[in-house]
């Protein structure tokens, strides 16, 4: 009974981009280049290029986020779109009807594009499902489940620095279980075939049977990014401290913060990670996170060019279709 | 009257578990009840023959939790709307949980659910009496009135007992009148706010999970106190493979339970929540192909007695959202038959034993005399045939709810003629239905 992969359309081409898992390697591999061809804009005088011209984009975001709105909002822009923000606040009563209803407004207004972001797993699905056949879904974050966009980026910026995935050792640190970053860092490490994946964490952020995510499992930092390549700290929620997972901040920052000792351990030129915003002498400390190995800025950057050249790739699947 | 019509059931493969029967016998009815098996008695002359060839005559099918939605939530069901599904399904059957609105902890409740029924007249509703009051789990309700009001069983539904003293007064208090008590186990803080079985699946959906351990750690404390009290305890809907382990221990020990799960879940797993398909939202949850593997091997063995359709019929609405976001439960009435013949097909049961799960199993669990055909007994009949092809559908669905996840699926088996005390209340025109 497995569902047709509904982010394709009946040749293989990307029409909706709501996660990475069931992509295939040449899918990936081609948003990695084309996003290469994209980073070139940003240093231009005229920031933009005509490929999106006379689209609308809508940007739905049911959660609040500043960063990665103000990102996807850049990348439209620049890519010649025209860009509607929509910041709706998830209410216990604005389910199910009003998804739906909101969509059917904004369909009603000729927006060609959804870019959305809600505290739901499977939200971007459900809406790809419903949205009429002329619209893209992008999506910027469902739930546990997915934020594509952010682990293309993070694959590009890995690339950009250590090129061959197959021989990388990659460390993700943090709140597994909570994180959409890492579950779709983990799907696209897994489709292009990292050397080694380890994910390191206290039980209590592990989600079940971590090891079938393609990872190795580890409790303790340092050995978990012994001759590590590639370090990518999570955010920790603060609401973590209330559900029983976690003792304290300090505790964390005890057994898993980031410090320029434990990074001792990991190899030389490893570069250091986090999809932000960061919480400083939590995660990791500020000599870390502003330190030489750090490229935590790089990949706010990047994300800009990501989110264009998978815009445009959805768009220019749909404007096919809307020939054929 | 029709009511007192005499009816001859002919030709048919009749099986009635409980007697042991399995044969090509004839079955007479009269007055509403079974008049003989076999050959009629002298002198006996039917206003009506069925001719039964090539179909099987059971015991009307008896569910043990199909929610009606009325009173309450008409929206998404009606009595008159459900029974007409069970007629059609050879269900004739069906005990209601006490979540109504409001909730059947009066004696008003549980006749108002009974009275509606009887005049709609297409298959009994028993309802289930809430074990405590408002279903809140802090005061144990009147169970000997509602028992008088024509409750079978108390059920607590599925809302959950925090108070371990109070589960321990309920149940106590049950087994002082002899009531048996309805619970299903889940703990509602391991249960937090999950909606998938927590495994490999939700893990890469990133769907806040249920662990199997919310449904055996309240399944063992319910056990323990089903063997301090004496009572008769029902366990509804189990999931799980170790909870059919912990099962089988406690019926060793001779202490007086039994357990039932949902027709679905002896087919569906975790792996169909892949593109999140809202309609495998499902309380308990999906859960892993060796939990499924189990289950049936419980079913076959006899551990769990008691095969329902646990029906929740939603609007459409209720599953139009994101995952989380929905209603779980599923419309399953109509696709119990048909999903209990698709194992006899699959070899992993015999057909007497397919139907016993559906018939004498669940009715020895209400403590009622049903799901057999006994010469005296209530005719409540289903006659079915076993090679009807059909396909899961609007033109072929009356349950108010279409909420299901085999929309569009083939099923093979449907009731031709439903009895209920003797009376046609489901008829299949004719047998051109066979694709």
């Amino acid at each position: 009974m497995h569902a047709p992969n509904v982010q394709l359309d009946d040749r293989g081409h990307l029409k909706h981009f709501l996660t990475l898992d069931g992509l295939s390697r040449a899918c990936l591999v081609e948003i990695l280049d084309r996003t290469e061809g994209f980073l070139g804009v940003a240093r231009q005088a005229v920031k933009k290029v005509p490929l999106c011209q006379g689209k609308t984009v809508a940007n739905l975001f049911f959660e609040t986020s500043t960063r990665t709105r103000t990102t996807f909002e850049l990348a439209a822009k620049r890519l010649s779109a025209d860009v509607l923000n929509l910041n709706i606040a998830t209410s216990s009563t604005s389910k199910g009807e009003t998804l739906l209803d909101t969509l059917r407004n904004l369909e009603a207004m000729h927006v060609d594009m959804f870019v959305v972001r809600h505290a739901e797993s499977g939200s971007a699905h459900f809406i790809a499902q419903h949205a009429s056949p002329h619209v893209c879904v992008i999506n910027a974050g469902d739930g546990r489940h997915s934020h594509p966009t952010q682990g293309m980026l993070d694959m590009f910026t890995i690339r950009r620095h250590k090129g061959d995935f197959t021989k990388l050792r990659v460390a993700i640190v943090g709140d597994i279980l909570h994180s959409r970053v890492a579950r779709s860092q983990l799907a696209a490490l897994r489709t292009l075939g990292a050397g080694e994946v380890r994910i390191i964490a206290p039980r209590t952020l592990l989600p079940a049977e971590p090891e079938s995510l393609g990872a190795r499992v580890f409790h303790d930092l340092r050995e978990g990014v012994r001759d590590a390549d590639v370090i990518i700290m999570l955010r920790l929620q603060r609401e973590r401290m209330r559900g029983a997972m976690l003792p304290s901040e300090h505790e964390y920052y005890r057994l898993f913060g980031l410090t320029e000792e434990r990074l001792a351990t990991a190899k030389p030129d490893a570069i250091v990670m986090h999809p932000g915003p960061i919480n400083r002498g939590v995660e990791m400390d500020s000599q870390v996170a502003d330190g030489p190995r750090s490229v935590i800025l790089e990949q706010v950057s990047n994300g800009i060019a990501v989110r264009m050249a998978v815009m445009s790739l959805c768009m220019g699947t749909q404007n096919r279709r809307g020939r054929g | 009257m029709v009511e007192n019509s005499r009816i001859s059931i002919r030709h048919g493969r009749l099986i009635d578990p409980a007697n042991g029967i399995d044969g090509l016998l004839d079955l007479h009815i009269a007055e509403g009840r079974v008049l003989a098996v076999g050959d009629a008695p002298a002198g006996f002359t039917p206003d009506r023959v069925l001719d039964a060839n090539d179909q099987v005559v059971c015991p009307g099918l008896v569910d043990l939790c199909a929610r009606l939605r009325e009173p309450g939530q008409e929206h998404k069901g009606t009595i008159a709307s459900e029974t007409a599904a069970a007629a059609a399904a050879g269900i004739t059957t069906l005990c209601c949980p006490p979540d109504t609105w409001p909730v059947i902890d009066t004696p008003a409740v549980a006749q108002l659910i009974s009275q509606t029924a009887e005049r709609v007249g297409r298959a009994r509703v028993v309802p289930a009496g809430a074990l405590t009051q408002g279903l809140d789990g802090q005061q144990i309700s009147e169970m000997v009135a509602l028992s008088q009001a024509g409750c079978a069983v108390m059920s607590q539904a599925d809302r959950p007992i925090l108070n371990t003293l109070v589960l321990r007064r309920a149940m106590e208090y049950a087994a002082t009148f002899g009531l048996a008590v309805f619970l299903r186990p889940q703990d509602p803080f391991l249960r937090d706010n999950g909606c998938a079985h927590e495994g490999q699946v939700s893990a890469r959906l990133g769907l806040p999970g249920i662990p199997a351990a919310a449904e055996t750690v309240a399944l063992a404390r319910d056990l323990a106190l089903a063997e301090q009290t004496g009572a008769r305890v029902h366990f509804r809907g189990l999931s799980c493979a170790r909870s059919l382990e912990m099962l089988a221990e406690a019926k060793q020990r001779h202490i007086a339970v039994t357990a039932d799960v949902g027709v679905h879940q002896l087919f569906l797993t975790e792996e169909d929540l892949e593109g999140f398909d809202s309609q495998c939202h499902l309380d308990p949850p999906l859960r892993t192909a060796a939990d499924r593997a189990a289950l049936r091997d419980a079913v076959r063995d006899g551990l769990v007695t008691a095969v329902c359709s646990d029906h929740q019929p939603h609007e459409a609405d209720a599953k139009l959202a994101p995952f989380p976001g929905t209603a779980p439960g599923m419309a399953a009435l109509e696709t119990l038959l048909p999903l209990m013949l698709r194992l006899v097909a699959k070899d992993l049961l015999d057909l007497p034993t397919a139907i016993a799960r559906l018939t004498s199993g669940p009715a020895a669990i209400l403590g009622l005399p049903l799901g057999d055909l006994a010469t005296g007994r209530v005719a409540d009949i289903c006659v079915f045939d076993p090679q009807a092809r059909w396909r899961v559908g609007p033109d072929a669905w009356l349950s108010q709810g279409r909420n299901t996840p085999f929309l569009g699926a083939r099923m093979k088996g449907r009731a031709r003629w439903t009895l209920l005390g003797g009376r046609v209340v489901h008829e299949y025109p004719s047998r051109a239905h066979h694709e």
